[in-house]
């Protein structure tokens, strides 16, 4: 790895460019590798796609998520794929494509919801716990440990039994879904909140506001919420990926939201392992499930390229070898050249030919 | 030398002291959520009852269930029972909780274990492949899979591999921890450990065993793929943390070789926090362990606690989701034990 | 100075590693050499190479770094050996003691596995109660006991795992050692321990010893000769008390008037900031900053002047009686400046 030639007059290169410009961001993204790139653009594409889905549902979907029927026609039931019915239709004879499209607005329903549910509930916890510290702290953070700890699908189940166990209809389903996994997440809301905003605390500019006598709240909405907000959005967006498997998890459980109120695809895979499968019939599991995957995987990859890009110590720079020009030969006088700027191009790429050192002969050896 | 020796298991004991007496106002914080978060609903009683139910017959089931009793009264009942590991009984089929815990609890316990074999059988290793070719194509491969395992849900990838290996090749079962004949003989076997492989070698037929193995593949595979990913991810950031570290450095310095460099020192370090963070998979297990359960009709707590739901027992659900809790913190407090003994560093 | 006398010698040594804003000369066209026994300071101020100049003779350098020029260790070339013989050499031929001790040490492992790993692979005829002697007998040589011989490392204090790592390096017996400021990241009584422990290893074993430092008191004290280095090249080389008595190369003049004694009346700097070693300065890397700086100086690499045993590069060795040795005006200076 630390091979030199030493004939070579090309140059060395790194991939960062440091090019000043408007946006901060956008310099922290040239500078990182392109496989990083590549995946934060695909998940941002994924996402908006599964956005649009869902806002458009009643007009892309080519049929009603509980349609058995078009006019007089029946649909078939478990129908494998055809011109009617792209991707098929399962055990009730519900179009799957279409139930497929309209499950993409229960999950952004459900978690957008509890994603909100979980900053405005979580957010200001941490930072009044993290703030002031003291018994309330210890409790508090406690608590949060113990939720924590406790497998999220099994707490999740608990509290959407619980709050649906009395109504029916479809907002009461997602309502219920989406208080079920707030309380899985306000935890961790609260825990990073806290710790950050424990940190914040510390730090001297905060001590001297105290030391002057400022209010706490203005103290915490100028310094420390600033600060602390920060690292909301990436929390949120990786939490997004999770919450939509503990809907799914949720749904393939017949918990939370009723089949007739609305499209679900972990309830729509529960139908296909019980009636499909062991008939072979793979069209109503294999779809939603990618429609899933393809979301979880979207969310996820935007979260952690958030991450990587914010946090430069995860960015990974390309490194490229150092290549060694050759040497100054001895002996030359070096004509009285301009001054150049003629230094190794900060620019990406290799650039052939070019000779970095300003060629100045060197002076009488010893 | 004497001094040294029990100055360190002194502040061992006191670290696992520590780390015990947490564990009680955890488990006694989410049995108490649980039973709260139950009560919420009304009552979970008659909840399985449809249909309209004279008042007269829902108040004798309230009064034989004793929920029409003060809160606290039940509360602390409710908490003397948990104390005494007496989850109360399913309403439905007044089933005891805990001998459910037991018998099914068991199916549950062997499919973790098969998971966890899959994961670091197949986790680990990968992750110093990815560690080693960092950056380059097998490491992109690799991180790739692992995030796409994160991705897909449990009951999904058991899904494809039903599809695949079950129906469409037929290689494997579908479902089910054992044919028909197998479980029937192996139940007789006495003492009974409710965990079929053992069963099925202490009964001595070696196509029971093999029919056992063939139940496991599938569900083994669906849990355990997913823990690898996470396994994968975590030896590669270890890894490549720890071969930047100082110490690495300086063995490099003096002249160790990399192979050793690798394995003794780098892998050995970076694999202290995978402990650590499987006491956190555990509850991941176990979540996933409900779904992969119901995908294959595999007969443990999973799969009782889903039946449950289904039939709106929400008594039993209660007590099962508190018994798991009390598992849970100390499956954790175990793995925290392990954890602390591995690494000389950690003490309170 | 024929190689077959010296233990080390080093010509034209570059090493440049990739960093973010271009390729980083941290080592730049460097020849010196140390016979057996000796001990060569390396001074300079932080970000000047020595570092990487210390590393890059282990061959330890960054991803991506290149080396070339020729490096002969006890006759045998060590860029043009494979990569596998020149990683077997590291422990046994050349050692090296690092700056910062508390993170040196697996801490999974206890002190006595340290010696056993690194013994097994450096006298692998040695039984296992032989190794422990050597071991013991090194750690001895540094103060400290065999009783603490079987604990793990964060039982001990900085200072303390410093001394367990000289004794590792030590027990290897090589011929040659780099310390890489040894002494930097500890406190002042500890440094002095140290010290004194490195005076009596020198009696003791007779390595020869590169030392890194930039504590000008430290090379005074412990050395025999000294190499001054400035943006990766280095400037003047020669005896310790030559080179503080009669300093040839500005720079040199510069530190030494800028430490700190009994007899300091004001502090003296150095004006500019240190160089950019992306983009060194042209021709004479210190003329930005030297009080003395000419035409030709910002022109064409300086001349190394003076004897085989103390040389200097610099302009102002060799003078003139024409235009090129014109003072640089202030102007072209703060031009040139602008790394």
């Amino acid at each position: 790895m630390t091979t030199a030639l030493p004939e070579a007059e090309a140059l060395a290169a790194t991939d960062l460019n440091v090019k000043h410009s408007r946006f901060p961001g956008m310099a922290a993204m040239r500078a990182t590798s392109g496989f990083q790139r590549g995946m934060l653009v695909f998940g941002l594409v994924v996402v908006l796609f599964f956005v649009v889905l869902a806002v458009f549902a009643s007009w892309i979907a080519p049929y009603g998520f509980d349609q058995t029927g078009e006019g007089a026609k029946i649909f078939p039931t478990q129908a494998a794929p055809s011109a009617q019915h792209w991707f098929g239709t399962t055990v009730d004879g519900f179009d799957v494509l279409s139930r497929v499209i309209f499950g993409a607005q229960t999950a952004l329903e459900v978690v957008v919801l509890a994603v909100a549910l979980s900053i405005v509930v979580g957010v200001p916890f941490g930072l009044l716990s993290g703030y002031f510290g003291g018994w309330f702290d210890r409790i508090a953070v406690l608590i949060a440990d113990s939720l924590f700890a406790f497998p999220s699908l099994l707490l999740a189940i608990v509290v959407a039994v619980a709050i649906s166990g009395g109504g029916s209809g479809k907002w009461s389903g997602i309502f219920a879904t989406a208080v079920a996994i707030t309380a899985v997440y306000v935890p961790q809301y609260f825990r990073v909140v806290r710790n950050a905003t424990v940190a914040a605390r510390e730090e001297p500019y905060v001590e001297a506001a105290r030391a002057i006598g400022a209010n706490p709240s203005a103290i915490m909405a100028r310094y420390v919420f600033g600060n602390v907000v920060q690292t909301v959005p990436v929390i949120a967006t990786l939490n997004a990926g999770d919450a939509i498997l503990t809907l799914a998890g949720l749904g393939f459980l017949g918990v939370g939201i009723e089949p007739t109120a609305a499209a679900e695809w972990g309830h729509d895979l529960s139908t296909a392992v019980q009636n499909d499968v062991s008939n072979g019939f793979w069209w109503s599991g294999v779809y939603p499930g990618l429609a899933i995957v393809l979301l979880v995987l979207g969310v996820t990859l935007v979260g952690e390229s958030l991450n990587d890009v914010l946090n430069p110590l995860l960015r990974t720079a390309k490194i490229t070898k150092v290549v060694l020009p050759g040497r100054r030969k001895k002996g030359l006088m070096h004509a009285p050249a301009a001054r150049q700027e003629a230094q190794p191009a900060a620019t990406s790429g290799i650039e052939p030919g070019a000779d970095p050192s300003a060629a100045s002969g060197r002076g009488a050896d010893r | 030398m004497a001094t040294t020796t029990t100055s360190s298991a002194g502040s061992l004991r006191t670290y696992l002291l520590t780390r015990l007496l947490l564990v009680i106002p955890m488990v006694w914080i989410l049995v108490t959520v649980v039973f709260f978060v139950m009560r919420v609903v009304g009552n979970p009683v008659t909840s399985h009852l449809s249909g309209h139910v004279p008042p007269a017959v829902i108040k004798a089931a309230l009064h034989k269930a004793g929920y029409d009793r003060p809160l606290l009264t039940q509360y602390w009942d409710y908490i003397s029972g948990i104390a005494r590991f007496d989850f109360g009984k399913a309403e439905t089929d007044n089933q005891p909780v805990t001998h459910l815990l037991v018998t099914r609890g068991a199916a549950t316990l062997e499919l973790a274990v098969y998971a966890l074999i899959v994961a670091f059988l197949v986790g680990v290793p990968l992750g110093r492949v990815a560690a080693r070719y960092r950056d380059r194509l097998p490491d992109v491969v690799l991180r790739v899979f692992a995030v796409l395992a994160y991705a897909m849900p449990v009951f999904y990838i058991g899904l494809l591999l039903q599809l695949l290996f079950a129906i469409k090749l037929g290689w494997v079962p579908p479902s089910g921890r054992a044919s028909i004949e197998a479980e029937t003989a192996i139940n007789d076997v006495a003492p009974n450990t409710h965990i079929y492989l053992i069963n099925a070698i202490l009964y001595g037929n070696t196509s029971y065993i093999w029919d056992v193995l063939k139940h496991a593949i599938l569900p083994a595979l669906t849990l355990g793929l997913l823990t690898a990913g996470v396994f994968l991810r975590l030896v590669r950031v270890n890894l490549l943390q720890t071969l930047r570290s100082d110490y690495v450095e300086a063995a490099r310095a003096r002249g160790v070789p990399e192979r050793t460099v690798m394995r003794k020192h780098a892998f050995k370090n970076a694999m202290i926090p995978v402990v650590t963070v499987m006491g956190l998979q555990i509850a991941a297990l176990l979540g996933g362990a409900v779904l992969t359960e119901t995908t294959f009709d595999w007969q443990g707590i999973g799969y009782t606690l889903a039946h449950y739901i289904e039939g709106a027992d929400f008594v039993a659900v209660q007590g099962i989701v508190a018994a798991l809790a009390v598992i849970v913190a100390l499956v954790s407090f175990v793995i925290d034990v392990v954890a602390a003994i591995i690494d000389p560093r950690v003490r309170y | 100075m024929s190689p077959t006398e010296s233990v080390l010698d080093v010509q034209d040594l570059r090493v440049w590693y990739a960093g973010p804003a271009g390729p980083v000369r941290a080592v730049d066209e460097v020849s010196f050499s140390l016979k057996p026994g000796e001990v060569l300071g390396l001074v300079g101020e932080s970000g000047c190479g020595k570092s990487t100049l210390g590393r890059g003779l282990m061959g330890l350098v960054p991803r991506g770094a290149a080396v070339d020029g020729t490096v002969t260790f006890d006759g045998t070339d060590l860029l043009a050996l494979p990569r596998k013989q020149r990683d077997r050499l590291r422990g046994g031929g050349m050692g090296l003691i690092f700056q910062e001790p508390m993170t040196r040490l697996d801490p999974l492992m206890k002190v006595s596995d340290h010696f056993d790993e690194a013994l097994r692979v450096h006298a692998p005829e040695l039984k296992k109660a032989q190794r422990r002697d050597r071991a013991l007998e090194a750690l001895r040589a540094l103060g400290i006991p065999p009783t603490r011989y079987d604990t793990y490392p964060h039982e001990f204090s900085g200072g303390m795992r410093q001394r367990i790592m000289i004794a590792l390096t030590l027990a290897l017996q090589p011929k040659f050692i780099v310390a890489d400021e040894p002494t930097t990241a500890l406190d002042v009584l500890v440094e002095a321990q140290i010290l004194r422990i490195l005076a009596d290893i020198r009696k003791q074993f007779h390595p020869a010893i590169l030392l890194i430092t930039h504590n000008l008191g430290i090379v005074a004290e412990a050395c025999d000769r000294v190499a001054v280095m400035y943006a990766g090249r280095i400037v003047e080389q020669g005896p310790v008390r030559e080179i503080f008595a009669d300093p040839q190369h500005p720079y040199t003049r510069a530190l030494l008037k800028s430490t700190i004694s009994l007899s300091t009346q004001e502090l003296h700097s150095i004006p500019g900031a240190p160089p950019d070693l992306v983009r060194p300065p042209q021709a004479c890397r210190f003329h930005p900053r030297c009080e003395h700086a000419m035409r030709i100086c910002a022109d064409q690499d300086p001349p190394t002047v003076g004897t085989p045993n103390h040389h200097a590069e610099c302009w102002l060795l060799q003078p003139a009686d024409d235009e090129s040795r014109r003072p640089l005006t202030r102007q072209e200076v703060s031009v040139a400046d602008e790394a």
